[in-house]
């Protein structure tokens, strides 16, 4: 246990300094972006003077290493700074863009594991038959498909014949009718379902194949065949012993994708114009926003990292022999 | 006799324990590898003839804006009344150059600190890893768009983040195999006779994961080409050149969708599908039968089509 516990410290220490690094590299990589805060205030009429006493304002003026330190500070107090385009607070910004994204991760994430968890284990169960090469073949499509054309072709045949919206996070007329919030929360969905289904069969090819080796794996153990001597049911066999033990892999890996999905959001909000995180990076992208996109990229890492130690904590748990 | 020479005469034996990967043999014991191949080999036949090929040009307007397909033109025209196959013809060699070479950059750089890193373990092995690590979980935007606003939108540029977002997946993995390759007997006696490193790493090493190599960089190129489409939609890809992930970003960006354009969208994304699918079915196959134990670890790299993923089964 001792040595268990020294391995949860070293994952955690490692996950600090990561993200210290990667705050750190925040800053040097958007020193070496041409402009700085000055010059994206798109201000004609500014002249020199004022643009050097924002330059001041801003510890711009100062030494490097005096505005590295600055800026450590204002980061790890929790002062992103704020947005070039609206002059607002990022983190209230991201704050409610976050808010929108997560959800829609969430749904995309249950349905992704929901048809993944099933194609993959009748693939692995009915070994070499035409539903396993059925299922092989689907999971490949799918890992082949583009994210972000995946999501025009749901607007373009799924979208229209099921009268789904296919932009914007929720119907803005009809906060004006007061409907309650059942008919909100419907609306909702309405709106987020598309986004969700891209995230969902986008990772389904992934995690098909990846369930299916896993249990081609476990329904090779010696423990697979006792159970079979001792007269068990397939159902029990699937269920009891091949899934469980072949759900480590699948679990960390879960869990390892779901810190770069908000990477992935980029392309799919964007094609469903969703006001999430992944299209704040995309208008600040385009908008040249340094300060979001600091912090989105803030956000991104971290929770790359979050997402990886955890990973890490649940192999241990599942699985006391990992120490290394 | 030198201390090199003696080395040659004593070890000659590596050749017999090489893991090989003959064509013939490799594609008739994988169907999947042959039809892969024989896909591949029309896009390239396609990129390599494109300009005798297509029947206009890829700047011309010959028809209306958002022409429906035609027998002129079977797979319609765009928004600025260019045909769409014309297009799709002239994009194959930029999208398959941007995957390849991408592919290679990233093969070249994490090779040889994969190499590098595992050959010489230690202190050199902790802090290159280190990097890597640090790498690993830069969201790939970072990377992408300073590399764009500071060298502005090319090509070469496209290539070179490519290079930049997945070294650190090659150098993980060479490094894993350098580590056991290095500590076979016969990397032993030619230390043992005095063999420089240079010399060590270039006719044991080397030979040893070439073709490991190889199946990772096939596997990479699948990669590199899902990486410039998300490039191009993100508008940072090469402005004037009608590669596939441009084709898509340009039809989202004027509106092909409430056109119901469906001919300016699907044709540029199911070939960027099939090419994909073809260098995973070979790069799979070929990894597969050189290293059965690896089996999903392709799968594993990718993640969620921005950002793959470090390697579990290496112990860090």
């Amino acid at each position: 246990m001792r040595a268990g516990w020294s391995y949860v410290g070293r994952r955690a220490l490692f996950a600090l300094i990561t993200i210290l690094v990667a705050i750190s590299l925040n800053f040097v990589l958007f020193r070496l972006a041409p402009g700085d805060r000055t010059s994206a205030l798109r201000c004609q009429a500014c002249t020199a003077e004022f643009k050097e006493q924002m330059r001041a304002d801003f510890g711009l003026d100062k030494s490097i290493p005096e505005q590295y330190v600055l800026y450590m500070r204002q980061t790890l107090t929790g002062d992103l700074g704020s947005s070039f385009v609206t002059q607002q607070p990022v983190t209230g910004d991201l704050w409610k863009a976050i808010r929108n994204t997560v959800p829609m991760i969430l749904l995309g994430t249950v349905i992704s594991i929901a048809l993944g968890l099933i194609t993959g284990v009748v693939a692995a169960w009915r070994r070499g038959t035409l539903v396993d090469r059925g299922s092989v073949w689907t999971g490949l499509l799918f890992y082949s498909l583009p994210t972000q054309w995946l999501a025009l072709m749901l607007i373009l045949y799924v979208a229209t014949p099921l009268g789904l919206p296919t932009s914007d996070i929720g119907d803005p007329y009809l906060a004006y009718s007061n409907p309650g919030w059942w008919p909100e929360l419907v609306d909702r969905l309405r709106h987020m379902i598309l986004p969700a289904a891209t995230i969902g069969l986008v990772l389904f090819g992934e995690y098909t194949l990846i369930v299916r080796s896993s249990m081609l794996e476990a329904l090779g153990e010696d423990y697979i065949m006792t159970a079979r001597a001792k007269g068990l049911s397939n159902w029990q066999i699937v269920t009891r012993h091949a899934l469980r033990n072949s759900l480590l892999p699948i679990v960390t890996l879960i869990f390892l994708s779901l810190g770069f999905i908000f990477g992935g959001t980029v392309l799919i909000e964007t094609v469903f114009n969703y006001p999430g995180i992944g299209l704040e990076i995309y208008q600040s992208v385009y908008d040249r926003d340094y300060p979001v996109l600091q912090a989105g990229f803030l956000l991104l890492t971290v929770s790359v990292v979050v997402m990886n130690f955890l990973a890490d904590l649940l192999y241990f748990k599942l699985d006391p022999r990992v120490t290394e | 006799m030198s201390p090199q020479e003696l080395a040659e005469a004593v070890v000659p034996a590596t050749r017999e324990t090489r893991r090989r990967l003959r064509l013939w043999p490799f594609l008739k014991g994988h169907p999947q590898a042959l039809v892969g191949a024989v896909i591949l080999i029309a896009f390239v036949l396609v990129a390599v003839f494109g300009p005798w090929l297509a029947p206009y040009g890829e700047k011309e307007q010959v028809g209306p804006l958002f022409g429906t397909p035609s027998g002129a033109h079977p797979l319609g025209l765009d928004d600025g009344g260019i045909d769409i196959l014309s297009l799709l013809i002239y994009g194959a060699r930029i999208t398959l150059i941007a995957g390849l070479c991408g592919a290679l950059v990233a093969m070249l750089v994490g090779g040889t600190i994969g190499i590098v890193s595992g050959y010489f373990g230690g202190r050199i092995d902790n802090l290159l890893m280190r990097i890597t690590d640090y790498f690993l979980v830069l969201p790939d935007l970072v990377l992408l768009i300073v590399v764009a606003s500071i060298w502005g939108r090319s090509l070469r540029n496209v290539i070179i983040i490519i290079g930049l977002v997945y070294w650190t997946f090659m150098a993980r993995l060479i490094r894993a195999q350098v580590k056991v390759v290095r500590e076979r007997a016969y990397v032993k006696r030619a230390q043992a006779l005095g063999a420089s490193h240079a010399r060590i790493i270039l006719r044991h090493v080397i030979p040893q994961i070439a073709p490991l190599l190889l199946a990772q960089t096939v596997l990479m190129v699948a990669l590199a080409i899902f990486l410039e489409t998300a490039i191009s939609f993100l508008g940072l890809g090469d402005p004037s050149l009608p590669s596939w992930g441009k084709m898509i970003e340009t039809a989202f960006d004027r509106g092909a969708i409430s056109y119901g354009a469906w001919w300016a969208i699907a044709p540029p994304g199911i070939a960027v599908a099939l090419v994909i699918m073809a260098f995973n079915m070979v790069g799979t196959a070929a990894e597969d039968s050189l290293n059965p134990r690896l089996k999903v670890s392709h799968l594993v790299r990718r993640h969620f089509r921005l950002r793959p993923l470090p390697d579990r089964e290496d112990p860090r």
